[in-house]
């Protein structure tokens, strides 16, 4: 088994590696570049900017430099936010992503596990019925359409919450309400109906009638033998899904101002910021990676029938 | 005594309940604070905070008035310019600010290693500037001195008369030369910046907020009224709406969201005002069928731009027949008006009638809403009156730009904001051998003639006629572009409670005239 973990952790190297020479490549084919402008740059400073950030060196040297530093673990300038690096924009921005992504991801689990457990457990009862169709409301609506409604009704209506801001920007506990429950939505939505049909079909399989037949009270049998089994469809999609979640959602953090990372991967995106493009896919790339690796490492213990040689 | 004292210090704990926060809705993160690196509207506003130059702008009328200088003279050709800065004028650390750190700064803006995008407006004006920022002339060709600690001179290529309005802008900032060789690219952080404007730079969190306190040692602080601004950066309108009407914030300068104009506009504290910009469409004229002026002139008079200001942009967007708005001293031409039974019988002469035989267009816009909105009423009202097809193409605005660049378009949407009052930075984008905007490829020696004699006449009233002139022929005889609509400036502020805060044409508001009423 260890040698199975060691093994799948530097299989991760490789993979993160081709990610970073991929994108590295593929954002340049874009059309444009950091310095297009309407009005165009004269020659002579552009010349001097693209000395500057070494654009205008061959590509497979401006690669290999990349790589160099990012084994120093410097990501760069970027192009578009002359005043700071990478580097801080990532170490400001990720917490922030993070906690929200945590927070909704936890409440999302809780809610929504809790919710495919009683819907299993009274399929075809009302309740069973109504939470489903609540989870497919939350999946089928746009966050930016939830976002801005449920601004409009507490924050200006009700007058009960700030319109937005965040914790952990000098903003009170308020404001974190709307944006975790926007973002929880069609992530709870999703863990409800998941976790309802696989706990539907591991409540017929055979170990659950011997459970049954032993006599067994309801609860022991759902949280000691069923959630176990059930459960492992739910494990795997965590691994994307909290990757996912805690590199930031745009939607969720432009409309309720939170700062974190989402903001920047579709702008450095607009503005070909390549550094900073880079920056945040490797963010998530990371992430990605870690997540899906500890998902198959919780595989098996969790389930019994599944070994690793 | 002891009283006394007692008095002076529930005073002071109760001081703090006074003080005055200036809460701005700013629009996107600011892309650098320092002037020399900046180019938006969004950076503007926090730099008229931050600093000042030699001029800055009336509240009421945007026109320039004496900031960091206090008198300035001028030759009898208009060609020398020479300040006098304040005495005892200083930095917010206290160094004095000399009219050599004026030639440094302007110098900085020129050379090409700072990567100036507005080094433009410098090198169009100042003689030996075009040269040095183009690395082909010397940094002592560049026609700035101190001819003593307190004077600045310049001289002029042309005789602008619209020096004093320009060096308001950002590109001719004064900035802390002191401060920048010590800290270099990390001049602007909060714990290394240095101004001289009304407020300095107290926190700066990205995507957050920029927070700058009063400024004891701005030159006119004894005037400035407001404690603290306080900027939020948002790129989502309907955000920055909402916390306006919650009352989060005090001014917010993005519009409303298109889906709340008609709600907006109920508001008292809603507030238009003409601004000096103008929305067209470019032709490509290197290539059929738009080289034709009869097409030209067939598709823009076939349109109804009250139509279009009225029930697609709804703001109070003010209909354009010439591209520069009329404003104090200059009259532009009536333009060609719309007429559909002139322009169905313009195709015909074109070769074209009733659209038989016209191949398909494209509009070329680069992704908004507003954009998309306008470009689909274009191609209906094309295809109706003049039984043309016209297609879209939606590109993002790196893409957009590189397409314009190569005339990969038939009609192109865009844009222009002036930087200063004069007629010439509106028409000067017409030149022939202006690349960087002529996309359209409009090209009439006469226009570049009379615009080239404009520019070097003295400021005055026959000036301006020549300027009318060129326009005339760019409108009236060539149609080289399409005007359509003079953009509005639209700011929510509620001026029952703040004083000094006035609609104009440059959407300038200076902090140190704004005050609680």
């Amino acid at each position: 088994m260890t040698k199975y973990v060691i093994r799948r952790f530097l299989g991760l190297l490789p993979t993160l590696f081709i990610i970073i020479t991929i994108s590295f490549f593929i954002i340049r084919v874009a059309p444009g570049g950091p310095f297009s402008r309407e009005k165009a740059l004269p020659k002579q400073i552009l010349e001097n900017i693209e000395k500057k950030y070494h654009l205008d060196e061959p590509l497979i040297v401006q690669y290999g430099r990349y790589l160099l530093d990012i084994l120093r673990g410097d990501l760069g300038p970027s192009f578009r936010y002359k005043d700071h690096d990478v580097n801080y924009y990532i170490l400001n921005a990720l917490p922030d992503s993070m906690v929200l992504g945590l927070m909704s991801l936890c409440l999302a689990l809780l809610l929504g596990i809790s919710t495919g457990i009683v819907s299993a457990t009274r399929q075809n009862s009302v309740l069973d019925y109504s939470s489903m169709a609540v989870a497919v409301i939350g999946i089928s609506i746009p966050l930016f359409v939830v976002g801005p409604v449920l601004m409009y009704i507490f924050a200006i209506r009700l007058d009960l919450l700030p319109t937005s801001g965040w914790i952990m920007a000098d903003g009170s506990w308020k404001t974190a309400i709307m944006p975790v429950a926007t973002l929880t939505l069609p992530y709870f939505a999703y863990l409800a109906r998941l976790s309802r049909a696989s706990i539907l079909e591991t409540l017929r399989s055979d170990y659950v009638r011997t459970a049954r037949a032993k006599g067994l009270s309801p609860s022991v049998i759902m949280f000691k033998h069923i959630l176990k089994g059930a459960l492992l469809p739910v494990v795997s999609y965590l691994g994307p899904a909290f990757a996912n979640i805690v590199t930031g959602s745009i939607v969720v953090e432009t409309i309720f101002r939170v700062p974190g990372l989402g903001i920047f991967f579709i702008q450095s995106a607009i503005n070909r910021d390549y550094t900073l493009i880079m920056g945040t896919v490797i963010v998530y790339s990371v992430i990605l990676l870690i997540m899906n690796f500890i998902v198959d490492i919780a595989y098996g213990f969790m389930d019994p029938r599944i070994s690793y040689t | 005594m002891k009283k006394l004292v007692l008095l002076l210090f529930v005073l002071c704990l109760a001081l703090p309940a006074f003080a005055v926060d200036f809460r701005i809705g700013n629009g996107a993160e600011p892309q650098s604070l320092d002037p020399h690196l900046v180019s938006g509207t969004v950076e503007h506003r926090i730099y008229m905070g931050l600093f000042e130059g030699l001029m800055t702008y009336d509240p009421r009328t945007a026109n320039p008035i004496y900031g960091v200088a206090q008198s300035h003279t001028v030759s009898s050709d208009n060609l020398t310019w020479t300040f006098t800065l304040r005495p005892g004028i200083v930095w917010s650390d206290g160094t004095p600010i000399t009219a050599q750190q004026v030639v440094d700064s302007w110098l900085r803006c020129l050379d090409p290693n700072t990567g100036a995008e507005y080094a433009s407006l410098l090198t169009d004006v100042i003689k030996g500037a075009a040269e040095f920022n183009a690395g082909t002339g010397p940094r002592s060709g560049v026609a700035v001195r101190a001819l003593d600690s307190r004077t600045f001179q310049f001289n002029t290529k042309v005789p602008a008369p619209y020096v004093l309005s320009m060096v308001c802008h950002y590109a001719f900032a004064v900035v802390p030369t002191h401060t920048i060789a010590k800290h270099g690219d990390r001049w602007t952080l909060p714990e290394n910046i240095v101004s001289n404007g009304p407020f300095v730079l107290k926190e700066w969190k990205p995507q957050e907020v920029i927070i700058a306190e009063k400024n004891p040692r701005y030159w006119g602080a004894r005037n400035v009224k407001l404690d603290r601004l306080i900027f939020y950066p948002s790129d989502s309108y309907a955000t920055l709406y909402n916390m306006y009407i919650k009352g989060e914030i005090d001014w917010n300068t993005q519009p409303p969201p298109p889906e709340l104009a008609d709600a907006a506009k109920l508001r008292k504290d809603f507030l238009t005002e003409p601004e000096l910009a103008s929305y067209y469409y470019q032709f490509n004229q290197t290539k059929p069928p738009f080289d034709d002026v009869r097409v030209r002139k067939a598709f823009s008079m076939s349109i109804n731009r009250k139509e279009l200001t009225e029930k697609i942009t709804r703001t109070g967007q003010i209909p354009a027949f010439s591209y520069v708005p009329e404003f104090a001293g200059y009259t532009p031409p009536k333009g060609i008006g719309e007429n559909a039974e002139q322009a169905k019988k313009l195709m015909a002469e074109a070769g074209y009638p009733g659209g038989r035989g016209f191949p398909e267009v494209t509009i070329l816009y680069n992704t908004s809403e507003t954009h998309k909105k306008i470009a689909e009423y274009f191609q209906q009202k094309w295809e109706q009156t003049l039984g043309v097809d016209v297609v879209l193409n939606n590109q993002e605005w790196a893409t957009y730009l590189d397409t314009r660049k190569v005339q990969q378009f038939d009609l192109c949407r865009a844009g222009w904001v002036a930087d200063y009052q004069d007629p010439f930075n509106f028409l000067f984008m017409w030149l022939s051998d202006n690349f960087d905007f002529n996309d359209g490829r409009y090209n009439n020696p006469r226009y570049d003639q009379l615009i080239r004699q404009a520019n070097s006449m003295q400021p005055g009233p026959e000036r301006n006629k020549v300027f009318a002139q060129a326009e005339t022929i760019l409108i009236e005889q060539d149609h080289g572009i399409m005007p359509i609509y003079y953009y509005v400036s639209q700011n929510f502020i509620d001026t029952n409670k703040w004083g000094g805060w006035y609609p104009n044409l440059l959407n300038n508001h200076p902090y140190w005239a704004i005050y609680k009423k």
